[in-house]
Protein backbone atom coordinates (compact mmCIF):
# COMPACT_ATOMS: atom_id res chain seq x y z
CA UNK A 1 0.00 0.00 0.00
CA UNK A 2 0.97 3.47 -1.27
CA UNK A 3 0.05 6.73 0.16
CA UNK A 4 0.19 9.85 -2.52
CA UNK A 5 -0.72 13.31 -1.88
CA UNK A 6 -1.66 15.61 -4.39
CA UNK A 7 -1.75 19.23 -4.16
CA UNK A 8 -4.42 21.19 -6.80
CA UNK A 9 -3.46 24.72 -6.97
CA UNK A 10 -4.83 27.48 -8.87
CA UNK A 11 -2.28 29.31 -11.59
CA UNK A 12 -0.77 32.30 -10.51
CA UNK A 13 -2.30 34.15 -13.26
CA UNK A 14 -5.39 32.99 -12.35
CA UNK A 15 -7.19 35.37 -9.55
CA UNK A 16 -8.16 33.06 -6.77
CA UNK A 17 -11.50 35.49 -4.89
CA UNK A 18 -11.93 32.74 -2.48
CA UNK A 19 -8.18 33.07 -1.29
CA UNK A 20 -8.56 37.48 -1.49
CA UNK A 21 -11.83 36.89 0.84
CA UNK A 22 -9.57 34.30 3.64
CA UNK A 23 -6.98 37.24 3.48
CA UNK A 24 -9.55 39.99 4.28
CA UNK A 25 -10.96 37.65 7.21
CA UNK A 26 -7.40 37.47 8.00
CA UNK A 27 -6.82 41.47 8.72
CA UNK A 28 -9.73 41.48 10.48
CA UNK A 29 -8.49 39.56 12.94
CA UNK A 30 -5.26 41.45 13.37
CA UNK A 31 -3.09 39.51 11.52
CA UNK A 32 -2.12 42.19 9.26
CA UNK A 33 1.67 40.82 8.99
CA UNK A 34 -0.07 38.04 5.88
CA UNK A 35 0.36 39.25 2.50
CA UNK A 36 -1.23 36.75 0.10
CA UNK A 37 -3.59 33.55 0.10
CA UNK A 38 -4.34 30.82 -2.42
CA UNK A 39 -6.50 28.36 -2.03
CA UNK A 40 -5.84 25.10 -3.43
CA UNK A 41 -7.04 21.23 -2.80
CA UNK A 42 -5.33 18.42 -1.14
CA UNK A 43 -5.88 15.24 -2.22
CA UNK A 44 -4.89 11.96 -0.47
CA UNK A 45 -4.98 8.21 -2.49
CA UNK A 46 -4.35 4.98 -1.15
CA UNK A 47 -2.95 2.69 -3.95
CA UNK A 48 -2.36 -1.23 -4.03
CA UNK A 49 1.44 -1.96 -4.44
CA UNK A 50 4.00 0.64 -5.13
CA UNK A 51 2.71 3.98 -6.84
CA UNK A 52 2.96 3.79 -10.24
CA UNK A 53 4.17 7.72 -10.90
CA UNK A 54 2.88 8.27 -14.56
CA UNK A 55 -0.46 6.98 -13.85
CA UNK A 56 -0.76 8.70 -10.96
CA UNK A 57 0.13 12.23 -12.67
CA UNK A 58 -2.38 10.69 -15.82
CA UNK A 59 -4.86 10.95 -12.73
CA UNK A 60 -3.93 14.51 -11.31
CA UNK A 61 -3.61 16.04 -14.57
CA UNK A 62 -7.07 14.70 -16.31
CA UNK A 63 -9.35 14.42 -13.15
CA UNK A 64 -8.00 15.59 -9.97
CA UNK A 65 -6.85 19.25 -11.38
CA UNK A 66 -8.25 20.91 -14.67
CA UNK A 67 -4.83 22.24 -16.59
CA UNK A 68 -6.59 25.31 -17.91
CA UNK A 69 -6.53 26.96 -14.99
CA UNK A 70 -4.68 24.75 -11.85
CA UNK A 71 -1.16 23.18 -11.44
CA UNK A 72 -0.91 19.93 -9.56
CA UNK A 73 2.12 19.27 -7.38
CA UNK A 74 2.54 15.06 -6.87
CA UNK A 75 4.04 13.60 -3.47
CA UNK A 76 4.83 10.02 -3.41
CA UNK A 77 5.62 8.05 -0.49
CA UNK A 78 5.32 3.91 0.46
CA UNK A 79 4.87 3.19 4.28
CA UNK B 1 -35.95 17.44 -35.78
CA UNK B 2 -34.84 15.45 -32.57
CA UNK B 3 -32.55 17.18 -29.98
CA UNK B 4 -31.22 15.50 -27.41
CA UNK B 5 -31.62 16.98 -23.53
CA UNK B 6 -28.35 15.41 -21.24
CA UNK B 7 -29.61 14.89 -17.63
CA UNK B 8 -27.32 14.43 -15.45
CA UNK B 9 -27.99 13.62 -11.16
CA UNK B 10 -28.07 17.23 -10.09
CA UNK B 11 -29.24 18.84 -13.41
CA UNK B 12 -32.07 21.32 -13.07
CA UNK B 13 -33.02 23.17 -16.22
CA UNK B 14 -33.43 19.88 -18.28
CA UNK B 15 -37.13 20.54 -18.47
CA UNK B 16 -36.97 24.10 -19.82
CA UNK B 17 -34.49 23.09 -22.35
CA UNK B 18 -37.27 20.18 -23.02
CA UNK B 19 -39.98 22.81 -23.20
CA UNK B 20 -37.89 25.47 -24.99
CA UNK B 21 -37.25 23.06 -27.83
CA UNK B 22 -40.90 22.29 -28.03
CA UNK B 23 -41.76 26.06 -28.16
CA UNK B 24 -38.93 26.26 -31.36
CA UNK B 25 -40.93 23.45 -33.21
CA UNK B 26 -38.21 20.79 -32.27
CA UNK B 27 -38.21 17.08 -30.62
CA UNK B 28 -36.69 16.75 -27.59
CA UNK B 29 -35.23 13.40 -27.04
CA UNK B 30 -34.14 12.91 -22.66
CA UNK B 31 -30.80 10.94 -22.35
CA UNK B 32 -29.60 10.17 -19.12
CA UNK B 33 -26.10 10.04 -18.43
CA UNK B 34 -25.20 6.46 -17.53
CA UNK B 35 -26.28 5.22 -21.16
CA UNK B 36 -24.13 4.84 -23.89
CA UNK B 37 -27.15 5.70 -26.34
CA UNK B 38 -27.54 9.23 -28.04
CA UNK B 39 -30.85 8.16 -29.76
CA UNK B 40 -29.73 9.01 -32.91
CA UNK B 41 -30.65 12.75 -32.29
CA UNK B 42 -29.41 15.77 -34.37
CA UNK B 43 -28.52 18.28 -31.91
CA UNK B 44 -27.61 17.61 -28.03
CA UNK B 45 -28.34 20.50 -25.10
CA UNK B 46 -26.27 20.40 -21.50
CA UNK B 47 -29.00 21.86 -19.14
CA UNK B 48 -27.92 24.43 -16.50
CA UNK B 49 -27.95 22.51 -12.62
CA UNK B 50 -25.82 21.09 -10.34
CA UNK B 51 -23.79 17.82 -11.87
CA UNK B 52 -22.63 15.20 -9.10
CA UNK B 53 -23.06 18.49 -6.59
CA UNK B 54 -20.39 20.44 -8.27
CA UNK B 55 -17.96 18.40 -6.20
CA UNK B 56 -14.44 18.33 -7.25
CA UNK B 57 -15.01 21.50 -9.82
CA UNK B 58 -18.45 22.38 -11.24
CA UNK B 59 -18.93 20.03 -14.39
CA UNK B 60 -15.70 18.02 -13.76
CA UNK B 61 -17.29 14.67 -13.07
CA UNK B 62 -19.92 14.97 -15.68
CA UNK B 63 -17.75 15.84 -18.51
CA UNK B 64 -16.45 12.36 -17.73
CA UNK B 65 -19.59 10.10 -17.67
CA UNK B 66 -20.30 7.38 -20.59
CA UNK B 67 -22.46 9.52 -22.26
CA UNK B 68 -20.36 12.92 -22.62
CA UNK B 69 -17.72 10.04 -23.74
CA UNK B 70 -19.91 9.87 -26.61
CA UNK B 71 -21.00 13.62 -27.14
CA UNK B 72 -17.12 14.40 -27.33
CA UNK B 73 -16.70 11.78 -29.94
CA UNK B 74 -20.00 12.89 -32.10
CA UNK B 75 -18.75 16.56 -31.61
CA UNK B 76 -15.85 15.54 -33.44
CA UNK B 77 -17.96 14.72 -36.32
CA UNK B 78 -19.70 17.99 -36.36
CA UNK B 79 -23.17 17.32 -33.95
CA UNK B 80 -24.04 20.64 -32.63
CA UNK B 81 -23.98 20.73 -28.92
CA UNK B 82 -25.24 23.42 -26.33
CA UNK B 83 -23.96 23.77 -23.31
CA UNK B 84 -25.78 26.38 -21.15
CA UNK B 85 -24.85 27.40 -17.07
CA UNK B 86 -23.72 23.99 -15.75
CA UNK B 87 -23.86 22.79 -19.57
CA UNK B 88 -21.01 25.02 -20.72
CA UNK B 89 -19.03 23.85 -17.21
CA UNK B 90 -19.14 20.59 -18.75
CA UNK B 91 -17.94 21.26 -22.15
CA UNK B 92 -15.01 23.29 -20.69
CA UNK B 93 -14.25 20.46 -18.72
CA UNK B 94 -14.63 18.13 -21.71
CA UNK B 95 -12.12 20.13 -23.38
CA UNK B 96 -14.79 20.69 -26.28
CA UNK B 97 -14.39 24.41 -25.50
CA UNK B 98 -11.43 26.87 -24.26
CA UNK B 99 -11.45 28.21 -20.60
CA UNK B 100 -12.72 27.59 -16.58
CA UNK B 101 -15.39 28.80 -15.20
CA UNK B 102 -14.52 29.90 -11.36
CA UNK B 103 -16.15 31.04 -8.48
CA UNK B 104 -17.51 34.56 -9.25
CA UNK B 105 -15.11 37.52 -8.32
CA UNK B 106 -17.46 38.82 -5.43
CA UNK B 107 -18.35 35.51 -4.57
CA UNK B 108 -22.32 35.91 -4.27
CA UNK B 109 -24.68 33.60 -6.35
CA UNK B 110 -25.80 36.47 -9.27
CA UNK B 111 -29.51 35.88 -10.22
CA UNK B 112 -30.75 38.82 -12.44
CA UNK B 113 -31.97 39.89 -16.20
CA UNK B 114 -29.31 40.49 -18.56
CA UNK B 115 -28.24 41.77 -21.40
CA UNK B 116 -25.99 39.80 -23.63
CA UNK B 117 -24.05 41.16 -27.35
CA UNK B 118 -24.32 39.37 -29.60
CA UNK B 119 -20.76 38.91 -31.24
CA UNK B 120 -21.28 35.65 -33.62
CA UNK B 121 -24.44 34.91 -35.60
CA UNK B 122 -23.17 32.59 -37.69
CA UNK B 123 -22.71 29.37 -35.33
CA UNK B 124 -25.08 26.41 -35.29
CA UNK B 125 -27.05 27.87 -32.02
CA UNK B 126 -27.17 31.64 -32.79
CA UNK B 127 -27.66 31.97 -36.58
CA UNK B 128 -31.19 33.37 -35.66
CA UNK B 129 -29.45 36.62 -34.32
CA UNK B 130 -27.55 39.38 -35.89
CA UNK B 131 -23.99 40.46 -34.94
CA UNK B 132 -24.46 42.94 -32.37
CA UNK B 133 -27.85 42.76 -31.66
CA UNK B 134 -28.43 42.80 -28.11
CA UNK B 135 -30.72 40.52 -26.33
CA UNK B 136 -31.77 39.88 -22.40
CA UNK B 137 -31.98 36.83 -21.18
CA UNK B 138 -31.84 35.85 -16.99
CA UNK B 139 -28.73 34.66 -15.63
CA UNK B 140 -27.97 32.55 -12.00
CA UNK B 141 -24.93 31.40 -10.91
CA UNK B 142 -22.17 30.76 -8.34
CA UNK B 143 -19.44 29.52 -10.69
CA UNK B 144 -19.66 31.43 -13.57
CA UNK B 145 -17.02 33.71 -13.85
CA UNK B 146 -15.07 32.77 -17.41
CA UNK B 147 -11.17 32.24 -16.96
CA UNK B 148 -8.01 31.41 -19.00
CA UNK B 149 -4.31 32.69 -19.24
CA UNK B 150 -3.72 36.06 -20.69
CA UNK B 151 -2.35 34.73 -23.72
CA UNK B 152 -5.50 32.02 -24.16
CA UNK B 153 -7.87 34.72 -24.11
CA UNK B 154 -5.79 36.99 -26.71
CA UNK B 155 -6.27 33.44 -28.87
CA UNK B 156 -9.71 33.11 -27.79
CA UNK B 157 -10.40 36.56 -29.17
CA UNK B 158 -8.57 36.62 -32.27
CA UNK B 159 -9.93 33.30 -33.17
CA UNK B 160 -13.35 34.92 -33.07
CA UNK B 161 -14.64 32.16 -30.39
CA UNK B 162 -16.45 34.71 -28.47
CA UNK B 163 -20.15 34.38 -29.13
CA UNK B 164 -21.56 36.73 -26.70
CA UNK B 165 -20.38 38.49 -24.07
CA UNK B 166 -22.16 40.56 -21.02
CA UNK B 167 -23.42 44.17 -21.31
CA UNK B 168 -24.58 46.51 -18.88
CA UNK B 169 -22.82 45.00 -16.23
CA UNK B 170 -20.66 41.92 -15.76
CA UNK B 171 -22.51 39.81 -13.69
CA UNK B 172 -19.65 37.45 -12.10
CA UNK B 173 -16.03 39.09 -13.05
CA UNK B 174 -15.89 37.09 -16.40
CA UNK B 175 -12.61 37.75 -18.35
CA UNK B 176 -13.46 40.60 -20.47
CA UNK B 177 -16.87 40.22 -20.66
CA UNK B 178 -17.12 36.75 -21.94
CA UNK B 179 -20.16 35.14 -21.55
CA UNK B 180 -20.00 32.73 -24.46
CA UNK B 181 -17.67 30.44 -26.24
CA UNK B 182 -17.61 28.07 -29.73
CA UNK B 183 -15.59 25.59 -31.06
CA UNK B 184 -13.80 26.31 -33.80
CA UNK B 185 -16.16 24.82 -36.36
CA UNK B 186 -19.27 27.08 -34.48
CA UNK B 187 -20.96 23.92 -33.77
CA UNK B 188 -20.46 23.17 -30.42
CA UNK B 189 -21.84 26.52 -27.91
CA UNK B 190 -21.60 27.44 -24.55
CA UNK B 191 -22.65 29.97 -22.51
CA UNK B 192 -23.42 31.12 -18.48
CA UNK B 193 -26.73 32.93 -19.44
CA UNK B 194 -29.97 31.01 -19.54
CA UNK B 195 -31.99 31.38 -22.93
CA UNK B 196 -34.19 28.83 -21.98
CA UNK B 197 -36.13 30.53 -19.35
CA UNK B 198 -36.40 33.67 -21.84
CA UNK B 199 -38.26 31.95 -24.57
CA UNK B 200 -42.04 32.99 -23.07
CA UNK B 201 -43.69 36.24 -22.06
CA UNK B 202 -45.23 34.50 -18.78
CA UNK B 203 -42.39 33.69 -17.34
CA UNK B 204 -39.20 35.02 -18.73
CA UNK B 205 -37.46 38.58 -19.31
CA UNK B 206 -38.04 38.67 -22.93
CA UNK B 207 -38.15 35.81 -25.44
CA UNK B 208 -34.86 36.71 -26.68
CA UNK B 209 -33.77 33.10 -25.47
CA UNK B 210 -36.04 31.54 -28.43
CA UNK B 211 -33.37 32.25 -31.34
CA UNK B 212 -30.51 29.81 -30.04
CA UNK B 213 -33.23 26.44 -30.23
CA UNK B 214 -34.97 27.93 -33.56
CA UNK B 215 -31.16 28.50 -34.51
CA UNK B 216 -29.89 24.82 -34.66
CA UNK B 217 -33.56 23.55 -36.30
CA UNK B 218 -32.69 26.01 -39.12
CA UNK B 219 -29.40 24.84 -39.07
CA UNK B 220 -30.18 20.79 -39.50
CA UNK B 221 -32.71 21.97 -42.56
CA UNK B 222 -29.88 23.33 -44.82
CA UNK B 223 -27.20 20.52 -43.99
Amino acid sequence: MSRVVVDVVLKPEISDPQGQAVLGALGRLGHSGVRSVRQGKHFVLEVDGDPDEAELRQIAETLLANPVIEDVELHLSTD
Amino acid sequence: MRIGVLTFPGSLDDVDAARAIRLAGGEPVPLWHGDHDLKDVDAVVLPGGFSYGDYLRAGAIAARSPLMRDVVAAAGGGLPVLGICNGFQVLCEAGLLPGALTRNSHLHFRNRDQGLLVERADTAWTSAYTTGQTIVVPVKNGEGRYVAAPADLDRIEGEGRVVVRYTGGNPNGSSRDIAGVTSADGRVVGLMPHPEHAVEALTGPSTDGLGFFTSVLSAMVTS
